[in-house]
């Protein structure tokens, strides 16, 4: 069911951890649903520079997570900001249509954690991004 | 270096070598329809009797009121809307519990929609129906009460001499799905009063596709598939006599298991692997009933981890588990089964299910007991959640 990246992903995430003094951190997902995402950014001069991230959920939320980690680092925030689920989920290869809302997920949370460093940063109002309802199948 | 370790027994099991030697010729050179006359359908004919008086002696019941169906999915489509069919001039309400297998459920609730009523019981913590709550229940329209022997997921067995005794106090027939528990626990239905029961072969070493309901002398149903009359009319096609035979041999092979008492070395390889989890991994429960309790079931849930995840990591490890998470069962709901017991959804996603087989060993519960820590440990470090360092 799971594509061979999603499997290497899962078996052998990158960037799992935190970063303790992270310029921008969003969490997303519900335990009460099954999924949590917390992704850890470090940014210099709008540039993620460093990014983490932990996650609660199945193998496609931690490959997601370890896949949009992979494609924001190194990007501009305006980048990073046009990193679409669509995108998440065709770097692996696709992923189960039950599972696409794992790569919702990791959309979401690159965008909480930029929103949360601009709101940090005073320039910017914190949207209400988290999801608080179990997403549909 | 990498074992394989099956632990997913509940699932399905492996057909045993002389079941499979058994089925052979019914292939092949014995392949006559036994409904036929001649001498190739004498053979099929006389095969199938005997598989059937095979299956009846495991339970103590007899031959005839043995009915092979296409699996227990289907004895239970049978049972329940059987039962209900035939006896919907008397009433229309069906008593069944929360945590019954969904081909149990979900026939209930077909039933509901065609205009019966149904009592959907609620279990305690351990997953034990409530015999005052069924006592409650119980009505003069009450046609069935259909609860499981024993639970696929968390293992607990019900008290099911005392329900099936409330159901004839009370004059209403008892089905039982008792596909976890045929061929595991001694089951004798002249005792028990149970009048309609479950059985599946895949789990108990027998062929998939093959179970069995037993119907006590004198309860009347309908059929679900009518056609050729076979099975007493009350399952028409043609018998899959392979599969019979075969579900015939592990009958014998099962009823013989009992007798040595080796489900007595399961149930310690199953403390073994209880204990030594408990022991071993801090924030985890046992769901299910301790002792009250399959005696090749383990089940867990472990705090801050999802189960599909931990199923994965161990499959890489070569054992072989299964989970009640929703990320493995399509929807995006926890098994129905954690959440009747009371579980909060975030404990019923770490939910891990590892059930024993007859040749599992000290050594595969060594290894389970070795890599199960390190893959919820790896697991745990990635979650965000349970205050970690």
């Amino acid at each position: 069911m799971y594509s061979q990246k999603v499997i290497d992903l899962f078996m052998n995430p990158k960037n799992v951890g935190r970063i303790d003094d992270a310029d921008g951190v969003g969490e997303v997902g519900n335990p009460v649903c099954g999924d949590v995402m917390k992704i850890y950014l470090k940014i210099e001069n709008d540039r993620i520079v460093d990014v983490k991230f932990e996650t609660f959920g199945c193998a496609a939320a931690i490959a997601t997570s370890s896949m949009v980690t992979e494609m924001v680092k190194g990007k501009t925030l305006d980048e990073a900001l046009k990193v679409t689920n669509k995108d998440v989920a065709e770097a692996l290869d696709g992923l189960p249509p039950q599972k696409l809302h794992c790569s919702l997920l990791a959309e979401e949370g690159i965008k909480a954690a930029i929103e949360d460093y601009l709101a940090k940063k005073g320039n910017a109002k914190q949207e209400e991004s988290e999801a608080k309802q179990c997403a549909k199948a | 270096m990498s074992r394989s370790v099956y632990l997913d027994h509940s699932a399905t099991t492996p057909v045993d070598h002389d079941v499979l030697e058994a089925m052979m010729p019914y292939f092949t050179s014995d392949f006559g329809n036994p409904n036929s006359l001649h001498a190739w359908g004498r053979k099929a004919r006389k095969a199938l009797d005997e598989a059937r008086n095979q299956v009846a002696q495991l339970i103590n019941a007899d031959p005839t009121e043995v009915i092979f169906t296409g699996g227990g999915s289907e004895a239970d489509n049978l049972a329940i809307k059987g039962i209900a069919y035939a006896r919907k001039d008397r009433g229309h309400h069906i008593i069944t519990s929360a945590i019954e297998h969904h081909a149990v459920l979900d026939a209930c609730k077909w039933l509901g929609k065609e205009g019966f009523d149904i009592t959907i019981l609620p279990v305690d913590k351990y997953g034990m129906v409530r015999l005052d709550e069924l006592e409650r229940a119980i009505r003069p329209n009450t046609i069935l009460v259909t609860i499981q022997f024993a639970n696929n997921e968390i293992g607990t067995i019900e008290p099911i001499e005392q329900i099936g005794s409330i159901c004839r106090e009370q004059g209403v027939l008892f089905h039982t799905d008792a596909v976890q528990a045929t061929g595991h626990l001694p089951i004798d239905v002249k005792k028990l009063p149970v009048d309609l029961m479950t059985m599946a072969a895949h789990k108990m070493y027998g062929p998939k596709g093959v179970g069995a309901l037993y119907v006590k002398k004198g309860v009347k149903i309908a059929p679900l598939i009518h056609g050729g009359g076979q099975e007493r009319g009350l399952r028409s096609g043609t018998e899959n006599t392979a599969g019979i035979v075969g579900f015939g041999k592990a009958a014998v092979l099962a009823a013989k298991r009992l007798a040595n008492n080796e489900n007595e070395n399961e149930k310690r390889l199953r403390d073994r692997l209880i204990d030594g989890i408990l022991e071993r991994i801090d924030d985890v429960i046992l769901t299910g009933h301790r002792t009250e309790r399959l005696p090749f079931h383990t089940s867990f849930c472990f705090h801050y981890i999802e189960g599909e995840s931990m199923l994965l990591r161990l499959d890489a490890l070569g054992i072989g588990a299964s989970s009640g998470s929703a990320c493995t069962s399509g929807s995006l709901e926890p098994s129905h089964v954690l959440l009747a017991i009371g579980l909060p959804h975030e404990i019923a996603h770490g939910s891990l299910r590892l059930t024993l087989g007859k040749d599992t060993s000290d050594e595969d519960i060594d290894y389970v007991l070795e890599n199960l820590p390190k893959v919820v440990e790896s697991l745990r470090a990635m979650s965000p959640l349970g205050k970690r360092g």
